[in-house]
């Protein structure tokens, strides 16, 4: 990581990369949604409704891998001080909080013919916008406090803080047993036919890589904005 | 209760607010990076 480190280093990589990611991601997710709603056949408990699995499972993993990326950030600023690290923390956040909006957005669709209702105060969907909220603080707190020239401490403290709610997140339908159905995708298999599933891993490694696009063209943002400040600041002495 | 009017609702969310996002990031990296090229030439 420390490789990294420089940021002409890491724009020389990140440019080429910013374009790759787009383009496959794009690919992927397009081809991956085509497919779940034209080749899968429908669910035998909850028929067409299913084909929401596509989008709303790669979103719900990214409202929390962005979460993930804003600790490990947070965590390399504060320990290793990477330059980077707060960057990457602060691109990492509007991607994050779009994934898990689009995860509440979705799944409450899913939920009114599913379940008979557009919301409920269950575990796993209350921690999810304990989560979508924790984004709004993060991006509120960092934008201040790099408005006021500060080192992004304190919103590095918080994104460390903020990282409980993922646990929380992933057993709350174990430790909540209400509404949300149990985990169905696990690392060693899954409850869902296969014949529903294949399109799954186009989607989320295409959102994944248009998350990942998203988060280098924010960096290069900052990275840039940095340098016209360091411009004007060296300029007006 | 018929499902595709609720399949079509969450997928046209899902690609307007990832097109949202891309769009807005690109538009402010281009942005960033056009005021530091053209500082840089002053």
């Amino acid at each position: 990581m420390h490789a990294l480190a420089n940021p002409a280093r890491f724009l020389r990589i990140a440019r080429p990369a910013t374009m790759w990611l787009f383009l496959v991601g794009a690919a992927l997710a397009f081809a991956g949604m085509a497919a779940g709603l034209t080749l899968t056949p429908p669910d035998y408990l909850q028929g067409e409704t299913v084909r929401i699995l596509y989008i709303h499972v790669p979103s719900a993993w990214l409202g929390m891998a962005g979460w993930l990326a804003i600790a490990a950030a947070s965590i390399s600023q504060l320990v290793w001080r990477h330059p980077l690290a707060a960057v990457a923390g602060r691109a990492s956040a509007p991607a994050g909080a779009t994934f898990a909006a689009i995860c509440l957005i979705t799944g409450s669709i899913w939920g009114r013919p599913t379940w008979g209702t557009w919301w409920q105060w269950d575990g796993r969907l209350t921690s999810m916008l304990v989560l979508f909220f924790l984004y709004l603080g993060y991006i509120a707190l960092a934008s201040a406090e790099r408005e006021r020239g500060g080192e992004g401490r304190i919103a590095a403290i918080y994104g460390i803080v903020g990282a409980v709610n993922l646990p929380i997140i992933h057993y709350s339908v174990l430790w909540w047993r209400t509404l949300h159905q149990g985990s169905s995708i696990g690392v060693t298999g899954s409850s869902i036919d296969n014949s529903i599933l294949w399109p799954l891993p186009l989607t989320l490694v295409g959102f994944s890589c248009l998350f990942g696009a998203a988060v280098l063209m924010r960096m290069r943002a900052e990275l840039a904005e940095a340098k016209v400040e360091a411009r004007m600041r060296r300029m007006s002495r | 209760m018929n499902p595709w009017p609720f399949v079509a609702a969450a997928y046209v969310a899902a690609i307007a607010l990832t097109l949202a996002l891309l769009l807005w990031s690109y538009a402010s990296m281009r942005r960033a990076e056009a005021a530091a090229d053209a500082i840089k030439r002053k």
